[in-house]
């Protein structure tokens, strides 16, 4: 599968990652040699194979919905990074 | 003293006859005198280190002892350490303070040991030679012309440069053990969930641990005890009980059957490398061991399914950085789709770049199928093939990496030759196996940095290191049978 400079657009959009127009051509031809060496799964019959997602040997870990107390300082670190104003977290006009 | 082994430095310690605060500035210095060089480190704390050594003497004063109380210690900064930098080595977090420590981090706190600082990877831990951190390679220091391997890169050059006692890593397909190799170091990547996730930078989840760079079988196991455990922020952290795991170093192998799979001994890999295995094999034969010939039939779909499942985990893992609330902010966006598409286009490196778009692409619509599903249903026949041959076997034995450290900029414009790179590293990473990499002597290496093919006129020895893979949670076995193949080695059997 050929993955030429318009893909490239396309999934860069997908992933909110600018790209210059020459690393849309670059990103082209390094994604189709690496896209055509994983191709080489096909070679593979997984017709009656399950997928397998994780390798934990674990499934369904719960615990009580409840809240759990955090070091202040820690909350105030966490909280006191990015751009402020207010003591709120300032972002983009959405709408 | 910053060339002491844990296991020695904790005599010293404990008889009084060094401080750990002496043991600190000789680090530190030594830091100081070799890092220009090298550049394994990102950041250095000298004061909390000093602060924290102190502390670790009045507690030894007071007759307290522990494994790494007063040991110094690298981390890899892709780790989270409460009140420092933990950039990743990406621009998208240069600034970015970590609130909190890792769970292996606290850990080590409470244990006594002293964080001297952070150590440089590839940038967001994707890579295999340190060359895609943001803020400039690591070298590796036994040859400045050669890479350190990757992704945990800075912590391999520290701890064979001696700036520190051991160091963490973390381990996603070969990223402790690769650099180990080429380090001449023991580098150990528990079982998946064996150490906590939390706090480590998350880049593929489904294989990420954190594990340690040491000098020696012994020390690896130290660190492995005291960061192991249940941790209730990682639910996917594995409850079994742990294990004395430095106890397990000197038991014996007697009758202990290895496996040597057949399809990691290809004709393309080099002949000097496979002699060290060869050799390895030879040792633990000579210790009672049984060495049997196995088979691996899926192994070659290792790379391919590595390299699908981990830019797809990574392109929703990364999807995070989007400039809010930590790391840089582009000023100049007008809107909020504008903001993410300026930070995360200039905050992240090409590397970051290349598995984002991949991943994006593996998981869009109409691609799910036929790349993301198919390589977790080969993923299940790669973990089948394991868990059958463990049934015959108790351990395997293969190489760690097909050729010693190659050349900087030998390899960083070609992607697909770098994936390359982990293809003995990427099987137990997709099962979750334990799997060590123990030094197994030094390979001749040739001028221009081409791995050594036949026999070599000139050039200098470089260390390869052999891999050994265990079930779920045999680290015990692992570390036994590594202190065997790494008897000899001057550093890794003291």
């Amino acid at each position: 599968m050929a993955i030429d400079k318009e893909d490239i657009k396309y999934i860069a959009e997908l992933a909110r990652l600018r790209l210059e127009e020459g690393e849309r051509g670059k990103y082209g031809e390094q994604l189709t040699s690496i896209l055509k060496y994983i191709e080489q799964l096909n070679e593979a019959d997984t017709a009656e194979v399950e997928p397998t997602a994780q390798v934990s040997g674990l499934a369904d870990v719960m615990r009580p919905d409840e809240v759990r107390p955090w070091d202040r300082e820690e909350v105030e670190m966490a909280l006191r990074q990015g751009e402020l104003e207010g003591g709120q977290i300032k972002v983009k006009r959405v709408l | 003293m910053n060339e002491l082994t844990i296991k020695e430095a904790r005599r010293r310690l404990d008889k009084g006859e060094i401080t750990a605060v002496n043991l600190t500035r000789a680090c530190l210095a030594r830091i100081r005198e070799a890092d220009k060089e090298i550049h394994a480190c990102l950041l250095v704390d000298e004061e909390g280190a000093l602060a924290a050594a102190k502390n670790a003497d009045q507690r030894l004063k007071t007759g307290e002892r522990g494994d790494l109380l007063g040991i110094p210690y690298l981390c890899k900064d892709n780790i989270m350490t409460k009140g420092l930098k933990t950039t990743a080595a990406s621009r998208i977090l240069e600034n970015y303070l970590a609130p909190y420590d890792a769970t292996a981090v606290k850990r080590l706190r409470d244990a006594g040991a002293v964080l001297l600082g952070k150590t440089n990877l590839d940038e967001f831990a994707h890579g295999a030679s340190t060359e895609n951190s943001a803020f400039g390679p690591t070298k590796n220091p036994l040859d400045l012309s050669r890479v350190p391997g990757g992704s945990s890169g800075g912590s391999a050059a520290a701890v064979a440069a001696d700036m520190c006692l051991f160091a963490l890593g973390s381990d996603t397909g070969g990223s402790i053990r690769q650099p180990a190799s080429f380090c001449g170091l023991v580098g150990l990547k528990p079982t998946y969930g064996r150490v906590s996730r939390f706090g480590l930078l998350s880049m593929t989840s489904s294989t990420d641990v954190i594990g340690s760079l040491a000098k020696n079988v012994y020390d690896a196991a130290l660190v492995l005890k005291n960061i192991a455990g249940r941790d209730d922020l990682d639910a996917t952290s594995a409850p079994e009980a742990t294990e004395h795991y430095e106890k397990a170093v000197s038991e014996s192998v007697r009758g202990l059957k290895i496996g040597l799979p057949e399809e990691y001994f290809s004709k393309s890999l080099n002949p000097a490398v496979k002699e060290k295995v060869v050799a390895a094999a030879e040792k633990l034969k000579a210790a009672g061991a049984k060495i049997i010939s196995v088979s691996l039939p899926y192994t070659k779909y290792g790379i391919p399914v590595y390299y699908l499942i981990t830019p797809s985990e990574i392109s929703s893992n990364l999807a995070r950085f989007d400039g809010i609330g930590w790391g840089r902010a582009e000023k100049e966006a007008k809107d909020l789709a504008e903001f993410y598409r300026l930070n995360r286009g200039r905050g992240f490196g090409p590397e970051v770049k290349r598995r984002v778009l991949l991943g994006t692409y593996a998981l869009s619509a109409g691609y799910y199928d036929a790349y993301y599903k198919k390589a977790q249903a080969v993923r299940t026949l790669i973990a089948a093939d394991f868990s059958r041959v463990f049934k015959k076997v108790g351990l395997l034995l293969t190489p760690t990496s097909p050729h010693p450290a190659f050349k900087l900029g030998e390899q960083i414009n070609d992607p697909l030759t770098m994936y390359l790179e982990d293809i003995f590293v990427t099987g137990a990473s997709l099962a979750g196996l334990p799997a060590i990499s123990v030094p197994a002597g030094t390979v001749a290496v040739n001028d221009n940095g081409a791995p050594p093919v036949g026999k070599l006129k000139s050039g200098r020895d470089m260390p390869v290191g052999v891999q050994l893979i265990a079930p779920r949670l045999g680290e015990g076995r692992l570390l036994a049978a590594a202190e065997i193949v790494a008897a000899g080695d001057n550093r890794a059997s003291n």
